[in-house]
């Protein structure tokens, strides 16, 4: 089936089959591997990404499902080589170990400030819920949103 | 994880959909259950018909002193508008307790009815809500109350080729809460008690108690109900019926909570429904 859609600001057009997955739509077919593909039973929240402004974990989703669709990856929101300010928060606060979860982390983060801009900590855990990082405890991730949302004020 | 291979279509207008359904297509809102099932292989469709696309299924609006809610009005949509908020606040507080942000940003009112998980949360509050449910066949509507629509695990009164259209909710006046014990990783409900109170001159005038994940099916406590209605209220009140609760339930058991465990728990979060009720109540 063809589907078109926008990727990060770019015109994407493929022949897909139905049943594959928006998140390996992106790493195989379009090459955009800064997704991660974790659990792929929509628990862990790596696959996380924007579809028209909403975060979904594009493990449970077919392709086919985002035709005609904005999409933002984690490769989409740094711009003019500067990065995004949660991107900026999750350095500066040490929101990582590993980097696995990372990226659906920053589109789960970039949601919460899209949507409050002053989360409190448990909106922040509240908002979080849908990704699970085995490295950090979470505490510095907290931080990286709440440093993330008062740069944006 | 590849489901087996299906034909998709993504019709515009509801009639269009109601046919393909008619004629053995499975029908797909946000997926957050059917997809999961389909990589599992636990569900194997030939035909996947997409709701997602049809703009006469996805609204909320208030209309002849209750409010209507489209069969793909996502969780997100129902917690964050603001007529569900201050018309029918216990549905709004349902909504934001499923899943995740990442879920609700998908998943559907409709979806998670059709769906009808003993353990999904909107049934709860379906129940104490005294909802109706519209269903679409090729005959035209057809309403059910949520009490007859919820018959057993994964079994509703949807016949061959009919489709959640829409869920109506009433608005009064009562004070209401939804209360749970998440099971920690997926947070569906081990247990869900959805309350909902109404008070005059000091008393309880009716009381509404829907259960969610303690059986197969959702349900309404009636025993319960009726221990509450014409007291005072109080606490003693309140422990006297929430004891009530899982009395007589044939209560499901799993790795994550004992059929007696869950029995406890039902009481326990009945207490908490009801009292928060009882403290909305006006």
């Amino acid at each position: 089936m063809k589907i078109n859609l926008t990727i990060n600001k770019k015109r994407y057009s493929h022949d897909v089959e139905p049943r594959l997955l928006l998140v390996h739509y992106l790493r195989e077919t379009v090459g955009l591997t800064g997704t991660h593909t974790g659990c792929e039973t929509s628990l862990c929240g790596a696959c996380t990404v924007e579809l028209d402004g909403k975060a979904v974990k594009s493990c449970t989703m077919f392709a086919v499902q985002a035709d005609g669709a904005n999409v933002t990856t984690i490769e989409g929101i740094a711009s003019d080589g500067k990065l995004h300010r949660v991107q900026e928060a999750f350095w500066n606060e040490h929101g990582l170990q590993c980097g696995f979860c990372t990226p659906g982390m920053i589109m789960a983060s970039k949601q919460i400030i899209d949507r409050n801009g002053t989360p409190s900590e448990a909106e922040i855990r509240h908002g979080l819920e849908g990704n699970l990082c085995r490295c950090t405890g979470y505490q510095h991730i907290v931080n990286a949103v709440k440093a993330a949302a008062a740069a944006g004020r | 994880m590849f489901a087996q291979t299906f034909d998709y279509t993504a019709p515009k207008t509801l009639d269009e959909a109601v046919k393909l359904i008619g004629g053995g297509a499975k029908a797909l809102a946000g997926g957050m259950s059917l997809i999961p099932m389909m990589k599992l292989r636990l569900a194997a469709p030939e035909h996947l018909v997409d709701l997602g696309r049809i703009k006469d299924l996805n609204y909320i609006r208030e209309e002849g002193g209750a409010l209507h809610l489209g069969a793909t009005a996502t969780h997100y949509d129902v917690e964050s508008s603001a007529l569900v908020r201050s018309k029918c606040p216990l549905l709004a507080e349902t909504a934001a307790a499923i899943g995740d942000v990442q879920v609700r940003n998908m998943g559907t009112l409709g979806g998670s009815v059709a769906h009808a998980d003993p353990s999904a949360d909107y049934p709860a509050a379906l129940q104490a809500l005294e909802a109706k449910i519209v269903l679409r066949g090729a005959n035209g509507d057809r309403t059910v109350s949520a009490a007859d629509f919820f018959v057993d695990a994964f079994t509703t009164s949807l016949g061959e080729g009919e489709i959640v259209r829409e869920v109506i909710v009433p608005i009064d006046s009562s004070g209401a809460s939804y209360q749970k014990a998440p099971q920690p990783a997926s947070g569906f409900a081990m247990v869900g008690i959805a309350a909902r109170v109404k008070k005059a001159g000091g008393k309880v005038t009716e009381a509404r108690i829907g259960v969610t994940g303690l059986t197969n099916s959702s349900f309404r406590a009636t025993a319960a109900e009726k221990a509450l209605e014409g007291t005072g209220g109080s606490p003693a009140d309140i422990q006297k019926a929430a004891a009530l609760v899982a009395q007589g339930a044939d209560a499901n058991s799993d790795i994550h909570a004992s059929a007696d465990y869950r029995k406890h728990l039902a009481g326990v979060y009945a207490g908490r429904a009801l009292s928060a009720a009882i403290g909305r109540a006006s």
